[in-house]
């Protein structure tokens, strides 16, 4: 659980603007910082990580104190159980891959662990290579590994994402779930893509000039002003296929597999791995009793 | 007569110098790198001082203050037993003092142009200041370094003016090539001071060479 309220002054090329951050989120929560590029996102992964110290405020991380301004405690940043992939990546040139991961292995630390992230994250080709020598896709994996090689209770990843291809990108946003889900860390990443941010988090924070000004689910955040009063789900395109005049879309709603017609104009902004959000208006649902 | 004992003693100098200018340099250019100290800029200027200053200004402050007959070099002399004018020991504070500013930028300059991130990184993998410079950052300015310990180095062989002012001419102990080379053409003995010059010309030439190979990447092609 984190719980952060923090005050700082930031000073930018365009001045300086206050920041002032209060959030909490749940233990092996993922939550995301969404808002325009200078609200101070990245900022606020900075205090989180003890890389950066705010005016006033207090952060709690798990029941135990890293920041109080008013006791004057701030814990450095070696001491704070996080793991931060940065937006250049910050893999040390001068090591080969494995080396990367070793270094951040603890003292006396199982190197199990490292083998394991290697085989997750399918890094098992590329141990002995240096990161220039690696693609911007490649690198990113490396980056994701090595923050989780000291078992972290936190994650955070100033937009890790958005250098890479859409398909390098869905990848992976698959092994980010799949590693949240295995591992249980708290996870705060920074988004601008919408459809990752549905696709991974449990709690957007939408941060507009240093303030919070909305919280909520994704769902809540992103599709509550369109659709209110209708019935509503998230789900993944399966397939999509042509029946005479109509189009018959395959949809996975969390277990559930659905079909749903759509026209011409609708597909065309449809491929097959696609989040969607499934709509239905209030007259139409038949209701049985069970 | 000419012995190669000016050589060595310059060599043996500028070899000294160049070591505890890296042990000197390295913390304060990553101090200087990462500071947002007042003090910083008043410690940069006067780290840059000797790039300006004429060497016999140096050199004449150095003889003053380690003058045995002033207060500093009494107590040096007293309680420690060093003398540093007129000796070797004092050529070497010197020559450390005159060449940082060679040893200091190039340092400081590679420092500053890594990425945060690579440090905030280390720290964050719980790694101290000291372990993620010596394991994450000096690997990575090993350009820097080199351009560093080659300058120094060169700067302390051609050094003059304080060395003559702090260090005499006295074979053996304080006299450098390029002293002996100023003697000899002052006793019109030009052969001589052409063998210390040639020699002089040459090894430096080739420590140069040798820098600009590396860096520029022509031996590892060569190698390859």
């Amino acid at each position: 659980m984190i719980e952060l309220d923090v005050q700082k002054t930031l000073h930018s090329a365009n001045g300086s603007m206050q920041l002032h951050v209060r959030f909490t989120l749940g233990r092996g929560q993922f939550g995301t910082l969404y808002g325009p590029s200078g609200a101070g996102k990245t900022s606020t992964l900075k205090i989180l990580a003890g890389l950066m110290r705010p005016e006033s405020g207090h952060i709690t991380v798990n029941g135990s104190p890293w920041f109080d301004a008013k006791k004057g405690l701030q814990l450095p940043p070696q001491e704070r159980s996080i793991g931060f992939v940065f937006q250049d990546y910050a893999l040390f040139p001068h090591m080969t891959v494995l080396k990367n991961l070793m270094f951040a292995l603890p003292k006396k630390a199982d190197p199990a662990m490292v083998r394991r992230l290697v085989e997750i994250m399918g890094l098992e080709g590329l141990q002995t290579r240096k990161p220039a020598e690696l693609s911007g896709g490649q690198q990113q994996r490396v980056a994701v590994a090595r923050a989780l090689v000291q078992r972290p209770e936190i994650l955070l990843l100033d937009e890790p994402l958005a250098a890479l291809d859409l398909e390098t990108r869905l990848q992976l946003q698959d092994d980010l779930a799949k590693l949240h889900a295995e591992f249980g860390f708290t996870t705060l990443l920074i988004s601008h893509d919408i459809g990752e941010i549905m696709k991974l988090s449990d709690r957007v924070f939408e941060i507009r000039d240093g303030n919070i000004l909305r919280e909520g689910s994704p769902q809540e955040i992103f599709l509550s002003k369109k659709m209110s009063g209708k019935f509503q789900f998230t789900g993944e395109v399966l397939g999509i296929e042509r029946q005479e005049v109509v189009y018959i879309v395959t949809i996975r709603v969390q277990m559930q597999v659905v079909q749903v017609i759509a026209g011409e104009s609708d597909i065309r902004a449809l491929k097959v791995g696609d989040r969607v959000l499934v709509a239905s208006k209030a007259f139409n649902p038949i209701l049985y009793k069970i | 007569m000419t012995t190669w004992q000016p050589l060595l003693l310059t060599f043996e100098l500028a070899g000294v110098t160049t070591a505890l200018l890296l042990l000197i340099a390295i913390p304060l250019a990553s101090w200087l790198s990462s500071t947002r100290s007042r003090a910083k800029p008043v410690i940069e200027a006067l780290v840059g001082m000797p790039l300006v200053l004429p060497p016999t200004v140096l050199g004449f402050y150095f003889l003053l203050a380690f003058s045995p007959g002033n207060a500093f070099g009494s107590w040096l002399n007293e309680w420690l037993g060093i003398k540093l004018v007129f000796s070797f020991g004092g050529l070497v504070v010197a020559s450390v003092i005159y060449s940082l500013p060679f040893m200091v930028h190039p340092i400081q300059a590679g420092l500053a142009a890594l990425p945060h991130s690579l440090k905030e990184a280390s720290y964050l993998m719980g790694k101290s200041r000291f372990t993620t410079l010596l394991k994450v950052l000096l690997p990575n300015i090993r350009t820097s370094l080199l351009t560093g310990i080659v300058l120094a180095f060169a700067h302390t062989v051609g050094e003059f003016g304080v060395v003559l002012m702090i260090g005499g001419s006295i074979p053996g102990k304080t006299r450098v090539a390029s002293i002996a080379i100023y003697d000899e053409v002052e006793a019109l003995n030009y052969g001589n001071a052409n063998f210390y010059s040639l020699i002089l010309f040459l090894i430096t030439f080739g420590i140069l060479l040798l820098v600009y190979l590396t860096n520029g990447g022509y031996l590892k092609k060569f190698w390859k």
